[in-house]
């Protein structure tokens, strides 16, 4: 592995890699803040994991954007910030999945507050997030056709 | 936006479908909710947003780093200068850059007494709500004067844009300070007005304590934050937990309850007010008479005129800066800031282009309107009013 020393000692990638060697891709740091990159296939059992360990306590998902890297694939980048109340902690997760299966699993029974978010990354972007319980579109009008967000979406609008 | 399928059949032991809004006024904007009735208890609340949905993310990714600001301004526009500096924060984030001192003093100072203005239009439109008129007219008799203020120091009582990318838009005028201190002596009397008129008032009582409870854990698992969530017992409060712009030297404290109804959650508001009166008082005795308003970063931060004036150099930059912007390095960041409603977190990705690559504004009303159904089901339908009042939405802000 090409990460640094001390991104490999992050008490956090360690306890997910200590559950399954795979749970995290890399750490990497960017203006102080620690990004675990997860493969989708481990996100959901991931964040049962940091929500639910009271070592780790990250009971605030504070927001999910989603990021179109158009048309560098894999295409779309979802990230999670989340917050530890207890620990007065942050961190980042980071999933990418591919424009011909945009699909994740969804956190929303981990986290209620996710509903929103990846109904909102569904209607922008065109994510969709398996085992959602109401996906659908939400500031967009239900007839709407395309997702603004997508990079090969004009800004102007189609006309 | 979008349907929602809902039973449609009245009649006894059936549910009736009412829609609230757009157009109702206690929703404060154009909030739509569909609730499902049996009789006048609710069963089931949906809210239905996106009636103001303006594109505000997408239109960022158009504009160059300091244009966007502009548009910052438009998100929450009872708080315009605490987008202003969750933004300005994250780009300074993404440049590795910080503003003086001086100007962290100032932006400390300016958005307290933002959260003052924004907390006197929630106490008068939710007492208004809830059949109290005269309070809605003493508070904006003082939130004119924080209007006032702000439309000194940038020119704008609302669209303000005053804080940019490493500093502020201008030097403030002089005398700028004494208005400040002007509007801090008279504030504490005023807060008492409100305070006597609602505090022990027994309607008040009636309408809004046990209304709308709802528990920590629920709060933090719905993403609550801000006064919402510091009602249910939980001391989250970004100023506390991540300083930004020198809130660590600051000596405040949070105030919190444990009710989690809609009167803890007035309670917390004045009490804020209170806080943020000692933070704006700390900041007046901090902010040096003298000294840079913006840091020094050449084809960054625009170069003061005076330099421009004797220096090519600046004026090459200052040319370069308005014409095709800077490229920050690659990369994302998210800034957190404590908004007078909550966390407003802001996400900025850098391409290496002169133009965000994707900018996101975690809006704090957004995810506090998600609770209103938790709020809501099983109460009256008088009580949706309070409790739609009390989360203190901002539809600006909830649909971008």
């Amino acid at each position: 592995m090409s990460e640094p020393e001390e991104l490999q000692q992050d008490p956090i990638a360690q306890r997910l890699r200590a559950w399954d060697p795979q749970a995290v891709a890399e750490v990497f740091e960017f203006r102080g803040e620690r990004t675990l990159i997860l493969p989708r296939s481990h996100l959901r059992r991931a964040a049962e994991l940091l929500a639910g360990a009271a070592d780790l306590g990250f009971n605030l998902l504070s927001d999910i954007t989603g990021v179109d890297r158009f048309p560098i694939e894999p295409r779309f980048e979802l990230n999670y910030h989340l917050v530890s109340i207890p620990h007065k902690t942050v961190i980042r997760l980071r999933v990418s999945v591919h424009g011909s299966d945009p699909v994740v699993p969804s956190v929303t029974p981990v986290w209620p507050t996710a509903n929103w978010h990846e109904r909102e990354i569904f209607d922008m972007l065109g994510v969709r997030f398996e085992g959602h319980p109401d996906l659908r579109r939400i500031l967009m009008p239900e007839d709407w056709e395309g997702h603004p967000l997508r990079k090969d979406y004009p800004v102007e609008g189609y006309r | 936006m979008g349907t929602t399928t809902v039973n449609t059949v009245t009649g006894a032991g059936k549910v009736m479908v009412l829609n609230m809004g757009p157009q109702h006024p206690s929703t404060h904007g154009v909030l739509r909710v569909v609730l499902e009735l049996d009789g006048e208890t609710v069963v089931k609340a949906t809210p239905d947003i996106g009636y103001l949905h303006t594109g505000i993310e997408k239109s960022c990714e158009a504009k160059t780093y300091s244009q966007a600001i502009t548009l910052t301004d438009r998100i929450d526009y009872l708080a315009p200068l605490s987008n202003n500096l969750g933004y300005c924060l994250a780009v300074e984030k993404l440049l590795g850059l910080e503003a003086p001192k001086r100007a962290q003093y100032i932006r400390v100072l300016l958005t307290e007494l933002t959260r003052i203005a924004s907390h006197l239009v929630w106490i008068g439109t939710h007492a208004i709500d809830l059949g109290a008129m005269s309070v809605f007219l003493y508070c904006f008799r003082e939130r004119e004067e924080v209007m006032k203020i702000f439309e000194m120091v940038s020119g704008q009582r609302m669209m303000t844009s005053y804080f940019r990318i490493g500093g502020l838009a201008l030097e403030p005028p002089p005398g700028w300070l004494d208005r400040v201190e002007k509007f801090l002596n008279v504030m504490p009397s005023r807060l008492h007005e409100y305070e006597n008129l609602l505090t022990t008032n027994r309607i008040w009582w009636a309408r809004t304590k046990g209304i709308g409870v709802i528990s920590a854990e629920d709060a933090i698992g719905l993403g609550m934050t801000g006064p919402s969530l510091r009602s249910t017992g939980v001391d989250y409060d970004v100023r506390k937990f991540f300083p930004y712009s020198s809130y660590g030297e600051f000596d405040f404290d949070v105030p919190v309850r444990t009710e989690g109804d809609c009167y803890a959650r007035y309670m917390l508001r004045v009490a804020e007010i209170r806080e943020s009166i000692k933070i704006v008082k700390q900041a007046m005795a901090k902010i040096p008479p003298e000294g840079p308003i913006r840091s020094e970063a050449p084809g960054i931060v625009p170069p003061q005129r005076e330099k421009m004036k004797t220096e090519m150099e600046a004026l090459i930059y200052h040319f370069k800066i308005f014409t095709e912007g800077f490229s920050p390095p690659p990369g994302e960041v998210y800034q957190r800031i404590e908004s007078p409603r909550g966390e407003l977190g802001v996400f900025v990705a850098s391409d290496g282009s002169p133009k965000p690559y994707r900018v996101k504004f975690r809006a704090p009303s957004f995810v506090n309107l998600q609770s209103l159904a938790k709020l809501v089901e099983g109460r009256l339908i008088a009580d949706v009013v309070a409790c739609i009042g009390t989360i203190d939405i901002i539809l600006g802000e909830v649909d971008r």
